[in-house]
């Protein structure tokens, strides 16, 4: 195995083009942990943090550019990121421990294609955007569709993401992600829910984006959820129709970590709960 | 295969090594450089028994590769104490029984001291969420988090 | 000389105090070296070649093709080591497989190579051919006639005829009339619990470094509980003489039970015979889950009748426990200690000790006991709460008490039990209140504690400082300890004395850190050392003064004459008396060696407060309060330490810790990632009661108390969880999804 670590942008896509059974390095926590596991054998590691603007996140057309090697613990020392998109942040922040959360990255989450990953539903509800350069250029690939299924992404050969683009927060909205695991720390989400929605000056929902994690082969945009909670304030009667539409819209398997029936009715809880929450935010209740 | 040089500062101290592409940071700072005070509990991350800091930044050590460190500042707990004066947190590590078998203690005084150094103040659940990654199978933790708070405390006290 | 111990309760100047454990700066700083942190010169890597599979016939190892990679330095399969003696044999077969892989990680081969890379290589040149049979893992679907057997010819002559060949060994306890016992109650409760496996979870995973030589001399340094025990058995094993083998215990990164037996020694001891190199062997995480010993799953059927005052009329138990591969699991451990609490007249357990393709199980902290107070515990909740009775006033009633026999046999002398539930009754927690979906549980538990062949050995150094050597691993804080009773049995400071863990060549034969002993019964015998080398200076001081020997006695540091009439002459103090020793008839010491027996009985009682989410089942830690005897106290951070753990052990096991397997027999959570122990944001202060009721065996009243703090705490959480779920749960672990279904069933 060799290990490169590249200054421009341009010799890393040559170097990932060039060799087989190559591999990018951003934050490392999952690719480390497949290495050990010789789940991976990499002919070549690319290290991408010593390129120019992976580590910075940069103000653009009102949103967020973050670059792929941020790290979450970075995502969360940055105000005005924490003011735009807190449930994004706080999604970053959820993944592994303290010192997980000083070398992993939204981009590493979101390659890892893990169905259960802790920022993409967050990352899907805010609309976010992956810029993906390679061997024929720049392009632009909306967050839900990098993952094509556990463990795979639409990523080419000689491709990797350079960053994460989340748009512009409008007025009166406001995100949020809730997961549930066994324990309070350290562990993979069993369920995970992001909500990103705006109000009008009545409270009710103008826009609202629902997504769902670690309960299908990837994370689930639920249309139906956002379509329930619509033109209403969301008092109980709308929340239940929220909590129903997306355990409806779980298609969970048993595993070691949970069961069907708790991850469909688990989903339905956390998006009552994340609603709520993103609801104050909204409503510049809470932060 | 060709090793991959590496130059770096550790503990202060300008350090040059060679390693394996694959080898881990851990790898290197246990079987290269013979700081053994780094433990290796499970090579995943689960456990941070190999806490270092890289950069000011709480790391697991396992999860980083040694070819990463060229140009860092890696701290590890071999270089927590000055001479043969002890850092509070190691002080009152010992005072107040924060330890039995010992094997987490390194990680988890390299990540009380990077809490401290962030938030001289932390709450109860402060503390036990920023060591929710430093498993400890003998203490229940209860000690290690009332030695964590007693020291910030005796900190802020002496600054 | 007047040595005797009075009777009068004795004053301690140093025991029960709180010093400075004496290994603490190296564990601070980094320096104390643990299993995987030793080196030697040419050391290779040891690795081993596991089984993928949870039964298969191993039929034919092809290793020429990793022999002859360029690295390899020697390749070991089960054939090397020929046959080996009958008490080491199901040892043998765990730590590499015979004619079958009997478990997902069974070691089948290991190679020692210049580099972990090369060795790694090496494993994947390793061909086993296979032959996979059918597997099972339940303890229940192990039991059943028709399942696949493990072993032909193991049965024992107490199991019935016609029974599954898994069923290795039934066995029964306790005395009186069941049937006449449960006829008198007003309620009887009939229920079958079930425990799922767990692992003693030490971070630090097993480690040695060996070296053997062609003239069959052997070193090894090793992370265990007991040296002399991986002595004997790898001696055993690989045909040494105990005396050519010399072990080192080194700073051991956890064990509760775990590292009572022996997985890689023998296979390193193995490998750097054949290579002439030294080898060192470090498990990944993975390997010490797939591999090393957790503790039985277990299936409990109780049948418990009390009358509507709150009397136990009788109680029954049948436990079934498997212990993974081989005979041997924990089950009459369970079967004697689940009612040991309590006062029966009519009192009976079975138990079935089983084999399934799992890891051979090892001790874990009180080995079988958690599990039988979990059934026993929770079925006497379930009748008091049933009757509107104080569970804590039930079990007072109940609770056994000096004179009382025993549902496991014996007549107990002073204990403890009734002490701790007075304590937990006038407690603070007891009466503090409950908010919504919030509930309290209570639980007793015992442990038996022991004793067993110790050595140690105290010298006086000519400054007049004094070493102890004793050859127990020091897991949480013995040394301290044993410097503690030294220092006051002395009368010096704490500062005065140093202890070390002595290699196995500097000792006899000492049993391995286990059955909460060590507090107990090495530190008898450094107690008895210290007194034998007061007796010696005294001795010495009589000489220079030429008085009598009985005329001397020792206080305060110093020989001193005793009374008036002995002569007059000034103190003199142990450095004075080891100055001229080279005088007086050479070097002072005093050791002692002894099978220790009197250990004590160890009773505590929990208290929990838990809060349970309705909508998720998740379960959250409120509030924990242990009340434990002691016997004495020597360094009660230390006991306290020993309470908070085991308290938390049993936290992790009543709620999210499990041993998964698939329904192909592989263990789906090998990592700390889904092996899920508590983490420190899980959990509140564990608060704790010292109740001190001196043990009669100790000469300072000294009880074991590492163990028994694991006991309670599965049946005290079930019971809070049941009380603020509002639904029996008689299932660990208590899961989210299990006590979400649990209370969505109820409706």
């Amino acid at each position: 195995m060799r290990f490169e670590a590249p200054r421009s942008v341009e010799e890393a896509v040559t170097a990932l083009a060039g060799q087989t059974g190559a591999h990018v390095l951003a934050g490392g926590t999952d690719l480390l942990v497949k290495l050990r596991a010789e789940m991976i054998e990499p002919d070549l590691i690319v290290d991408i943090k010593r390129i120019a603007g992976m580590r910075e996140i940069a103000a653009e057309e009102g949103g967020w550019r973050i670059g792929a090697a941020v790290s979450g613990a970075e995502m969360g020392e940055h105000a005005g990121l924490v003011a735009d998109w807190p449930g994004v942040v706080e999604a970053a922040g959820l993944i592994g421990s303290t010192q997980v959360q000083g070398r992993a990255t939204l981009a590493g989450n979101l390659c890892n294609a893990s169905p259960a990953a802790d920022s993409v539903p967050a990352m899907v509800a805010a609309g976010a955007v992956a810029r993906i350069v390679g061997p024929e250029g720049t392009r632009d690939l909306a967050v839900i569709d990098v993952p094509k299924g556990p463990g795979k992404t639409a990523l080419e050969r000689g491709e990797f993401i350079a960053s994460i683009f989340l748009p512009a927060r409008g007025a009166r909205s406001g995100d949020a992600y809730l997961r549930f695991i066994p324990r309070t720390e350290m562990d993979i989400a069993v369920v995970g829910c992001g909500i990103s929605l705006s109000l009008d000056e009545a409270g009710r929902v103008t826009a609202a984006r629902v997504a769902l994690g670690a309960v299908g082969p990837k994370v689930i945009l639920v249309e139906a959820a956002a379509e329930a909670i619509k033109r209403r304030v969301l008092d109980e009667a709308a929340l239940s129709d929220l909590a129903e539409a997306c355990s409806k819209a779980a298609t969970p398997i048993d595993d070691k970590r949970g069961t069907v029936a708790f991850r469909r009715h688990v989903a339905g809880v956390l998006a009552r709960r994340a609603a709520v929450i993103a609801e104050a935010r909204a409503k510049g209740e809470t932060a | 295969m060709s090793r991959i040089h590496v130059t770096t500062k550790i503990n202060g101290d300008e350090t040059e090594f060679l390693c394996e592409a694959e080898a881990t940071l851990l790898d290197v700072l246990r079987d290269e450089l013979g700081l053994t005070g780094t433990k290796e509990g499970c090579g995943t991350g689960d456990c941070g028994a190999c806490s270092v800091t890289v950069d000011g930044r709480l790391v697991c050590s396992c999860l980083m590769l040694g070819a990463e460190a060229e140009g860092r500042e890696i701290t590890t707990i071999e270089g927590m104490a000055t001479g043969e004066t002890l850092h509070p947190l190691q002080k009152k590590f010992i005072e107040m029984a924060a330890l039995q078998c010992g094997i987490c203690t390194p990680g988890i005084l390299v990540a009380a001291k990077s809490l401290l150094e962030r938030n001289p103040d932390p709450s109860e659940e402060e503390v036990r969420y920023w060591l929710a990654g430093n498993l400890c199978r003998c203490t229940g933790y209860d000690k290690i988090i009332r030695a964590v708070l007693d020291t910030a405390a005796d900190m802020r006290r002496a600054s | 000389m007047a040595l005797d111990d009075s009777k009068k309760p004795r004053e301690f100047k140093i025991v029960g105090t709180r010093p400075d454990r004496p290994d603490g700066i190296d564990k601070v700083t980094g320096r104390a070296r643990f299993g995987a942190d030793m080196v030697a010169p040419g050391m290779l890597t040891g690795r081993i070649l596991r089984s993928p599979h949870a039964h298969a016939r191993i039929k034919r190892i092809d290793t020429s093709k990793a022999e002859s990679l360029p690295g390899v330095k020697a390749v070991v399969t089960r054939v090397d080591f020929g046959a080996v003696p009958d008490h080491v044999a199901d040892i043998m077969d765990n730590c590499m497989a015979g004619e079958k892989a009997l478990y997902d990680g069974h070691a089948i081969a290991a190679v020692a190579a210049i580099s972990p890379a090369v060795a790694r290589h090496a494993l994947k040149l390793i061909e086993v051919d296979y032959e996979v049979l059918p597997h099972v893992t339940d303890v229940d679907e192990a039991m059943k006639p028709g399942a696949p057997v493990l072993h032909e010819g193991r049965q024992e002559e107490t199991v019935p005829k016609g029974m599954s060949g898994n069923v290795i060994a039934r066995a029964e306890f306790g005395h009186g009339d069941i049937e006449a016992g449960l006829k008198q109650a007003d309620r009887v409760v009939e229920r079958t619990y079930r425990t799922a496996a767990t692992h003693q979870g030490y971070i630090e995973p097993h480690a040695c470094l060996a070296t053997m030589g062609a003239d069959g001399q052997g070193d090894l340094w090793v992370c265990t509980q007991g040296h002399y025990m991986v002595r004997n058995t790898c001696a055993a094993i690989l045909g040494l003489e105990q005396g050519q083998l010399r072990v080192t215990a080194s700073e051991i990164g956890g064990g509760f039970g775990g590292k009572t037996t022996v997985f890689l020694e023998p296979v390193a001891l193995m490998l750097a015979k054949k290579s002439g190199r030294p080898v060192k062997m470090v498990m990944s995480r993975s390997e010490v889950l797939r591999a090393t010993g957790p503790t039985s799953s277990t299936s409990i059927d109780v049948k418990i009748g009390m009358t509507k005052e709150g009397r136990i009329t009788a109680g029954f138990a049948e436990l079934r426990y498997q212990g993974g591969a081989w005979p041997g699991s924990p089950v009459n451990m369970g079967a004697m200690s689940g009612f040991a609490p309590y006062d029966l007249e009519n009192v009976k357990t079975v138990g079935w000790d089983v084999v399934t393709n799992r890891p051979k199980a090892a001790a874990y902290r009180a080995p079988g006991a958690p599990m039988a107070a979990f059934a026993i515990e929770s079925a006497i909740d379930e009748l008091a709460k049933g009757f509107g009775l104080d569970p804590l006033a039930v079990r007072l009633m109940n609770g056994a008490d000096e004179g009382t026999k025993s549902s496991y046999g014996p007549t107990y002398p002073a204990i403890g039990l009734k002490a701790t539930l007075e304590a937990a009754r006038k407690h603070p927690h007891w009466t503090a209140p409950l908010g919504k979906n919030q509930g309290r549980g209570v639980a007793c538990g015992f442990w038996f504690n022991f004793g067993g062949d110790t050595c140690v050995s105290l010298n006086i150094t000519p400054d007049g400082t004094v070493t102890v050597s004793e050859g127990n691993p020091d897991i949480g804080g013995s040394r301290a300890s044993m410097t503690m009773m030294a220092a006051e049995e002395l009368g010096i400071p704490y500062d005065q004395v140093r202890t070390i863990i002595a290699d196995t060549g500097s000792l006899g034969q000492n049993e391995v850190t286990d059955g909460s002993r060590v507090t107990f019964a090495v530190g008898l015998a450094t107690i008895e050392a210290a007194r034998a080398a007061k007796r010696e200076m005294c001795r010495r001081a009589a000489m220079i003064w030429d008085i009598d020997e009985d005329a001397v006695e020792w206080e305060d540091g110093a020989a001193r004459p005793a009374g008036p009439n002995a002569g007059k002459f000034p103190p003199m103090t142990i450095k004075e008396i080891a100055a001229v020793a080279s005088n007086t008839g050479g070097p002072i010491a005093g050791h002692h060696e002894v099978t220790a027996e009197g250990a004590g009985v160890s009773f505590a009682t929990h208290m929990v407060d838990v809060e349970v989410d309705p909508e998720t089942g998740a379960t959250k830690i409120l509030r924990y309060t242990v009340f434990q005897d002691a016997g004495k106290a020597v360094h009660p951070s230390y006991v306290e330490g020993q309470f908070q753990g085991g308290a938390v052990q049993g936290i992790g096991w009543a709620l999210n810790e499990e041993y998964i397997y698939g329904e192909d027999g592989i263990l789906q959570n090998a990592g700390f990632l889904d092996y899920r122990i508590p983490v420190a944001s899980d959990l509140p202060m564990i608060d704790t009661v010292i109740l001190e009721i001196p043990n009669p065996g100790h000469p300072y009243g000294v009880r074991g108390v590492g163990e028994t703090s694991i006991v309670p705490p599965l049946a005290a959480i079930a019971n809070a969880v049941s009380a603020a779920a509002g639904v029996r749960m008689t299932q660990l672990p208590m899961s989210p999804p299990r006590v979400l279904a649990a209370i969505q069933a109820d409706g």
